[in-house]
């Protein structure tokens, strides 16, 4: 198996480790180190969890499935996830999605041919009242028009 | 007017446990361990404080449905999962203020005789989840967490777990199993958490704006605290106003405050001199109300009487000129993403709600449609192991008894009326 934790990714999955009763209840948090160091959650990366933790890849499969934060597809450096429920679309969001789309070339769920965004459409994202709004990897980004929108994706070239 | 917990959102630092302590953070802590347990627990039963995730349950209540005899360890969830739609005050705690929420955790998991508490919050709030790291680990630096808490013999570990995006979560039980590292399916109760919770143990699952509540019911008695709301429904609440009104964003106000003063006074009244069509009251999943029927109280029973719910507090605004198949279609795509999969009439019920919303939004609807989505209805209320399926058939409901015209126009004139878009 190639993939592996660095040193220090492994020190934080070892302190991890001790703020849990069993190892079944690290399987989430495992599974984020694992995204965040792999970039995706492919087979060998949910076979790696696994046998860190002791479990059957199933196992972990199941519960990888099952979140729709856990990517098991490649994305983009920065992915675009715009928020489609009732109080974004109130504000604009169906219309800031087509543009962001038009201007990536790309749909929903789709990622440019340069892997660099991977534009997806989430469900809400508990920041109604700065609403449109959309998450850039870790970051939130509020009260989007399409010239703010615009002005971001600049800024992330 | 009284604040429980805003008063000092406004200040930057007040994240800080320096600038909390100096305006009297903590204070509450070193009261409630000077405290029998019992009169804790007291408090907060006269508080009337109902939880503030959506189900409204009095917390002095839940709270004594633990086991009397301590054999067994007892934790302390708390809910940060925040995904009702509308709703957007635990985040505002969490970043604003979170030593109030770890004041209150350590206060009620002393009075609880519990010594680990996790805070599930939901994984797309990174930030959130590092200001809360932050806070705790400021907390323990100055003993207010960790072994022997204030000199004390309490100890209390408290450990800031990730969701990873799945609205069901928000639901005690599946939030439990999420925690312990499974799918997100509800349990089927009972046994109920307070006897059978995480890892088998007594726990209790808390709301953030329940739990940041405490340190104030501590420090001024829970009946300070129920007088500020009404009869059985104490203290103030944070209300989120979305939609297109003028000042959109959190207001905490008196529990009863009425509706349209928190539209009209409080959110300054919609925006572009648009009259009001509907407002979901108490997030997506609580029945709709139409713009004459908004002279009601925000409390629980209040809202009750009228067919609807206060929920998490979530208020959506819904201008006139608004498509409401086109608003129901979004709430159903929703329901049929976050549905867990685990009962069929839930599974099925949102998947076909959805399905049949958006061909009439369309104008592929067929005559007897809106019949179909009724008897769907039917089929899924209080049919499944969590409320989900009546939080999908609540809204679904609703929108139909209420604006059943626009659904009878789509089919009629085979098109959206409102041209197919917000």
């Amino acid at each position: 198996m190639s993939l592996a934790f660095s040193e220090d990714t492994r020190a934080r999955h070892e302190r991890m480790l001790a703020r849990y009763p069993n190892r079944e209840a690290a399987i989430l948090p495992t599974l984020h180190l694992a995204q965040r160091e792999f970039g995706h959650l492919s087979a060998e990366a949910i076979a790696y969890v696994a046998s860190l933790l002791g479990f059957p890849p199933a196992r972990v499969e199941g519960v990888a499935t099952f979140y729709t934060m856990y990517n098991r597809k490649p994305v983009g450096k920065y992915h675009l996830q715009v928020c489609r429920n009732l109080s974004c679309s109130l504000m604009g969001a169906e219309h800031l999605i087509e543009h962001v789309a038009g201007r990536l070339g790309v749909r929903p769920g789709e990622t440019t041919a340069d892997g660099k965004f991977t534009l997806s459409t989430v469900e809400c994202l508990g920041s109604c009242g700065t609403a449109p709004v959309m998450q850039v990897n870790d970051d939130y980004y509020e009260d989007l028009s399409e010239d703010k929108v615009d002005a971001i994706l600049d800024g992330l070239r | 007017m009284e604040l429980v917990l805003t008063t000092h959102f406004g200040n930057e630092r007040y994240r800080f446990a320096e600038t909390y302590e100096q305006l009297g953070g903590y204070g509450a802590l070193r009261k409630a361990l000077s405290m029998p347990k019992e009169e804790i627990v007291a408090e907060v039963r006269k508080a009337n404080l109902r939880g503030r995730g959506g189900a409204g349950f009095p917390a002095g209540v839940k709270w004594g449905f633990l086991p009397k005899d301590l054999s067994r360890p007892r934790i302390l969830v708390i809910n940060a999962d925040e995904g009702e739609p509308g709703t957007f005050k635990d985040r505002l705690i969490m970043t604003r203020g979170p030593h109030l929420l770890i004041e209150g955790i350590a206060i009620t998991c002393y009075a609880l005789e519990a010594h680990t508490c996790y805070v599930y919050i939901r994984g797309e709030f990174v930030r959130e989840a590092e200001i809360v790291q932050e806070a705790i680990d400021e907390a323990t630096a100055k003993g207010y967490l960790g072994k022997g808490i204030l000199g004390t013999g309490f100890d209390l570990e408290v450990t800031v777990h990730l969701g990873a995006g799945a609205y069901i979560c928000g639901e005690e039980t599946s939030l439990i199993n999420s925690l312990e590292g499974k799918r997100g399916w509800p349990r089927v109760k009972p046994p109920f958490p307070a006897s059978v919770g995480a890892f088998g143990l007594p726990t209790i699952v808390n709301n953030v704006e329940t739990i940041a509540d405490i340190p104030w019911i501590v420090t001024h008695g829970g009946e300070k605290f129920a007088s500020l709301g009404v009869e059985k429904d104490g203290g103030t609440r944070l209300i989120c106003v979305s939609g297109p009104v003028k000042k959109p964003g959190v207001y905490e106000l008196p529990v009863g405050t009425s509706l349209r003063s928190i539209i009209y006074e409080h959110a300054g009244g919609l925006r572009d001199g648009k009259a009001l069509k509907a407002v979901i009251p108490g997030g997506s999943s609580t029945p709709v109300l139409r713009a004459d029927e908004i002279d009601v109280g925000f409390d629980i029973e209040s809202m009750q009487k009228i067919g609807t719910m206060a929920g998490s507090g979530g208020v959506i605004v819904i201008p006139e000129g608004t498509c409401m198949v086109r608003a129901l279609s979004v709430l159903m795509n929703f329901y049929a993403h976050e549905s867990c999969g685990q009962c069929t009439p839930c599974r099925e019920g949102c998947g076909w709600l959805a399905k049949v919303l958006h061909r009439i939004e369309n104008g592929q609807g067929r005559n007897g449609d809106v019949e179909l989505i009724l008897e769907v209805c039917d089929n899924m209320l209080g049919r499944t192991i969590c409320p989900l399926a009546d939080a999908a058939v609540m809204p679904a409901q609703s929108f139909i008894w209420k604006f059943r015209e626009e659904f009878d126009g789509h089919l009629r004139e085979k098109k959206c009326p409102y041209g197919n878009r917000f």
